[in-house]
């Protein structure tokens, strides 16, 4: 739904100041969104300031410094902190990007860590990913046929496995579709980059069956054609993939199959 | 509030099995229009301090009748479909969103209905 100013209880003020170590030399300052559901009050922006002499080279880096040395409340997902897990997706410096893969110093001012936009928050950094996982699930993100299962591999030619290269590598981060206008007014409906590109991922797979029933499923004013091409998705994408790609092909094999 | 699983609302009324057409047409008529208005403003260009009656006769040409209002056709299919998008995009109450894509797609007809009489009633002389 189109909001153009926050809601009251969404308003965001100013936090606490978490100082470094007097004997810290290069100090960042890192502002991060704060939001607890327990305690009844707005969500707030807390400064750490970070000592770079004792931190990783990442923003993961420095927010793990701060919740192991400076404030242990901090909330945020994490994982494989190399860029596969998909868990660490926020917004940094007005950017989806995944934390672990973002270094510091590509920060020229203070290093600004917000959740997600456009997702509801469960606390701090951590947005509730629940319909963005059940959009996943509606589009059957497995493989679906007709022919008896054979008694060896499903075999496929070299250039039918390269039409998935682009689309193999996505790891459901969701920086694509929470970066995409179009998302924030109607995820409800509206399945976004992310989902999209791996419905795609399916469609384009030479061993499933099932291309039509794919198709028609996503046949949709709202389900598919929400995207407008504004390709915010393909400038977010931490992976270099190319979502508004996947959406422009199934769009062309809609128009192939009329 | 609901206790609706999130499958359940992301499944919601399954897929409307339409949508393509709407978009295959803005792109058609998108295509169409950049040659069409392209052919108008050089016309325009070129009859710079051309008398009334010049101007009448070129507008009454078979040719020229014909593309002028394929281009008002296009103008005005393009301008609703158009519209019908930012609508949908923005106007999430179906009763509101309704009444405003009845609105302006009447709008957008009778707009375009003028344009398209103005150019029969030059052509053939009123
Ligand atoms: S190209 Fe489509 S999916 Fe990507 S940001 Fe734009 S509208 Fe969203
Ligand atoms: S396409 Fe890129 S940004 Fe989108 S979910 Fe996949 S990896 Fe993340
Ligand atoms: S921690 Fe796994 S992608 Fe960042």
């Amino acid at each position: 739904m189109v909001e153009f100013s926050l809601p009251r209880n969404s308003k965001v003020g100013t936090g606490k100041t978490v100082k470094a170590p007097p004997s810290a030399k290069r100090i960042k300052k890192f502002k991060v969104y704060r939001w607890n559901p327990d305690d009844g009050k707005n969500p707030e922006v807390d400064t750490y300031e970070v000592d770079l002499d004792t931190c990783g080279p990442m923003v993961l880096d420095a927010l793990i410094k701060i919740k192991n040395e400076m404030d242990p409340t901090l909330t945020f997902r994490r994982s494989c902190r190399e860029g596969v897990c998909g868990s660490c997706a926020m917004n940094i410096d007005g950017s989806n990007t995944l934390a672990c893969t973002m270094a510091i110093e590509d920060v020229k001012k203070d290093v600004k860590v917000y959740p997600l936009p456009h997702m509801e928050v469960i606390k701090d950094l951590v947005p509730d990913m629940k319909n963005f996982y059940a959009q996943y699930a509606s589009v059957k993100p497995w493989l679906q046929t007709e022919s008896e299962p054979p008694s060896r591999e499903r075999l496929q030619s070299r250039d039918e496995r390269a039409e998935l290269d682009g689309l193999w590598e996505c790891i459901l981060c969701a920086c694509c579709s929470t970066s995409c206008p179009s998302y924030w007014w109607n995820s409800d409906r509206y399945l976004g980059p992310a989902v999209l590109l791996q419905a795609y991922r399916w469609i384009a797979d030479s061993r499933d069956e099932y291309t039509g029933e794919r198709l028609d499923d996503l046949e949709d004013p709202f389900r598919l054609y929400r995207c407008h091409t504004i390709m915010n998705c393909t400038a977010a994408c931490p992976k270099g993939l190319n979502p508004a790609k996947a959406i422009a092909e199934t769009k062309k094999l809609m128009q192939e199959r009329r | 509030m609901s206790l609706r699983t999130p499958i359940g609302r992301a499944r919601g009324l399954g897929s409307a099995k339409e949508g393509t057409h709407h978009w295959w047409h803005q792109r058609v008529t998108a295509v169409a229009l950049v040659l069409l208005s392209g052919w108008f403003v050089i016309s325009l260009i070129v009859m710079t301090g051309a008398s009334y009656e010049e101007v009448r006769a070129w507008i009454g040409h078979p040719v020229v009748t014909g593309l002028l209002l394929l281009t008002i056709v296009f103008t005005f299919y393009h301008l609703k479909l158009g519209l019908q998008v930012v609508i949908e995009d923005y106007v999430h109450s179906e009763m509101v969103k309704l009444g405003s894509l009845m609105l302006m797609s009447g709008a957008c007809l009778v707009v375009g209905l003028a344009c398209g009489l103005s150019v029969l009633y030059v052509a053939f002389g009123g």
